[in-house]
């Protein structure tokens, strides 16, 4: 058995347009956006919300979650792509080019508690370490690693704002657009931890087997999306 | 009945193990043509000779105890332990020595990133032979090794690895702010690069150089791109990549070079030139390599030194990827 990155693309490198990895979910419509200022046509991509690849002449797109971006492009599979730098934070040790910052999807990533709750630092006191609830616990374990503190990190796949009021973790670590879901379960923010926007990242031989036309393009979206 | 074997190993069958041995036979044909001998040294070794070699200590290196208490570790690359090899036996014979070898190396790296923690290396050391020359044979050897495994669109890279330090010193940005910013670079984080950039408060020209310089990239015109954008401090900082560059036309081994003012290596004992290794077919980076001056050095034998080495599992699949690329071309 080979795992993934090892195995190469099913395609080669400097035939074609370039592939462009597009997240599905927030950054969905800045990216097309972003897509459409440049010059191209996007209006079916928006349409059409069943197909998965869309050839736009220049480019093809193609629609995947975002956490599944870095896996794409680090294996060359797609030769760029767009993801939230939280996505980059949490899988640091994928080997992609980090080129642009697309600078929307805006949002915060933070360490938040509940509204009046001293648990989060009674925790840390009395039981030597915080149960922190997250979708980004390595973001998270890091965090408290290099503000020299001990947390329980417990991996959560959906709706981690639950798990304060449940009763499963003191605090949590989330991403933060407006705040709104944070008030609506009684939480607020404790501590920031970084700030988040939309990433243009590239495969790292793709960006030195076809330079001109990566920096082209990271040229034309840099000026777009200043 | 199925038994584990332990994360980032594998069985290698036949079929496969036929076509290993092949490339490995050919790779090892070219280095000898080339006067390279053949060499095996042990998988294990003392760590601290291998710490001695990479003054990080060999941050993902596996280790144990032996029977008394001393602690080893696997090699994870071959590079040190040649050097130990040429610091020991042939202490009392002249450089230049030149050494090729196909064997496993070990890194505890984490297994969900996709690369093997046991891989095969197949490479050479020139030790004895300073830069430019040694340098270019190096190339030589390399691209000659590409031709044999039937690579012939792979591209070669060429670095420096002091290149973006010096130019930082040259702009007087302060030392405690270089080693953040090499990191940046290091770790492919342009948008990190240019925030930490911006943080300096240079001049807007001198910001600018250290931004464009490392996305310079490609044939001999980006030396003449990169002295456009910032003069004298430019001009020192890539003189030795240009003289290295220079003397690889001069032999006639560009075909395949590629400069590029901003690559960086992760190994600790890089010195003046770096290479890379990149095939249209694959995704990954087949190999690198470069000068490691300083090492022999701490070997109790100063000599100058370069190598480069070429992971023989992805060479493999660049090797399957072209075949098939080029059956579907030409039915």
């Amino acid at each position: 058995m080979r795992s993934a990155g090892v195995a190469g693309p099913t395609r080669a490198i400097g035939e074609g347009p370039l592939r462009l990895a597009v997240p599905g979910g927030a950054l969905f419509e800045g990216t097309l956006d972003a897509l459409d200022r440049i010059g191209f046509d996007t209006a079916r991509v928006r349409a059409e919300s069943r197909a998965l690849m869309f050839d736009l002449g220049e480019l093809v797109l193609v629609t995947m979650r975002p956490s599944d971006v870095p896996t794409y492009v680090e294996a060359g599979a797609a030769d760029l792509g767009v993801t939230g730098k939280d996505v980059l934070m949490e899988q640091r040790d994928r080997v992609v080019y980090e080129l642009l910052d697309l600078g929307y999807g805006a949002c915060r990533m933070v360490l938040a508690g509940r509204v009046g709750d001293e648990r989060l630092g009674e925790s840390e006191r009395r039981l030597g370490a915080m149960r922190i609830a997250t979708k980004y616990p390595r973001v998270a374990e890091r965090y408290f690693e290099d503000t020299g503190r001990q947390a329980e990190v417990i991996e959560v796949k959906g709706s981690v704002e639950l798990a304060p009021a449940a009763g499963l973790a003191d605090g949590i670590v989330d991403l933060v657009a407006t705040g709104r879901t944070l008030s609506d379960n009684d939480l607020e923010v404790r501590e920031e931890i970084a700030r988040c926007t939309a990433r243009l990242v590239a495969n790292r031989v793709v960006h030195k087997l076809r330079a001109a036309e990566v920096d082209s393009l990271v040229e034309r979206l840099r000026e777009a999306t200043r | 009945m199925t038994h584990p074997i332990p994360p980032g190993t594998r069985d290698i069958l036949p079929d496969e193990m036929r076509e290993l041995r092949r490339l490995r036979a050919a790779l090892i044909e070219a280095f000898e043509a080339a006067g390279y001998g053949e060499v095996a040294t042990p998988t294990i070794e003392y760590h601290d000779v291998l710490a001695r070699g990479d003054v990080r200590g060999a941050p993902a290196a596996y280790r144990f105890f032996d029977e008394r208490g001393e602690l080893l570790a696997m090699r994870p690359d071959m590079t040190i332990p040649i050097a130990r090899l040429v610091a020991g036996r042939f202490a009392a014979t002249e450089p230049p020595f030149r050494f090729c070898y196909v064997g496993n190396a070990y890194r505890a790296i984490r297994p969900q990133r996709g690369q093997m923690r046991e891989f095969m290396q197949a490479g050479v050391e020139l030790v004895g032979a300073p830069a430019p020359e040694g340098t270019v044979e190096v190339v030589e050897v390399l691209g000659a090794a590409l031709d044999a495994a039937g690579l012939t669109r792979a591209v070669i890279g060429l670095g420096d690895a002091d290149l973006y330090r010096q130019l930082l010193s040259e702009l007087g940005v302060a030392e405690e702010r270089r080693q953040a910013i090499l990191d940046r670079l290091a770790a492919h984080d342009l948008v990190g690069l240019e925030l930490e950039v911006s943080e300096l408060g240079l001049a807007d020209s001198d910001e600018q150089t250290l931004l464009r310089l490392p996305e310079l990239r490609g044939g001999p015109e980006v030396l003449e791109r990169a002295r456009q954008l910032g003069g004298q401090a430019v001009d020192r900082a890539i003189a030795r990549l240009a003289a290295t560059y220079e003397a690889v036309v001069a032999r006639g081994a560009a075909g395949r070079v590629r400069l590029d003012l901003g690559l960086l290596r992760d190994l600790g004992y890089y010195t003046g030139a770096i290479l890379e290794v990149y095939d249209p077919a694959l995704g990954h980076v087949l190999g690198g390599g470069g000068r490691y001056d300083q090492l022999m050095r701490r070997f109790g034998r100063p000599l100058p030194a370069a190598g480069f080495a070429l992971h023989l599992e992805r060479v493999h699949i660049a090797q399957a990827e072209e075949e098939r690329l080029a059956r579907e071309t030409r039915p």
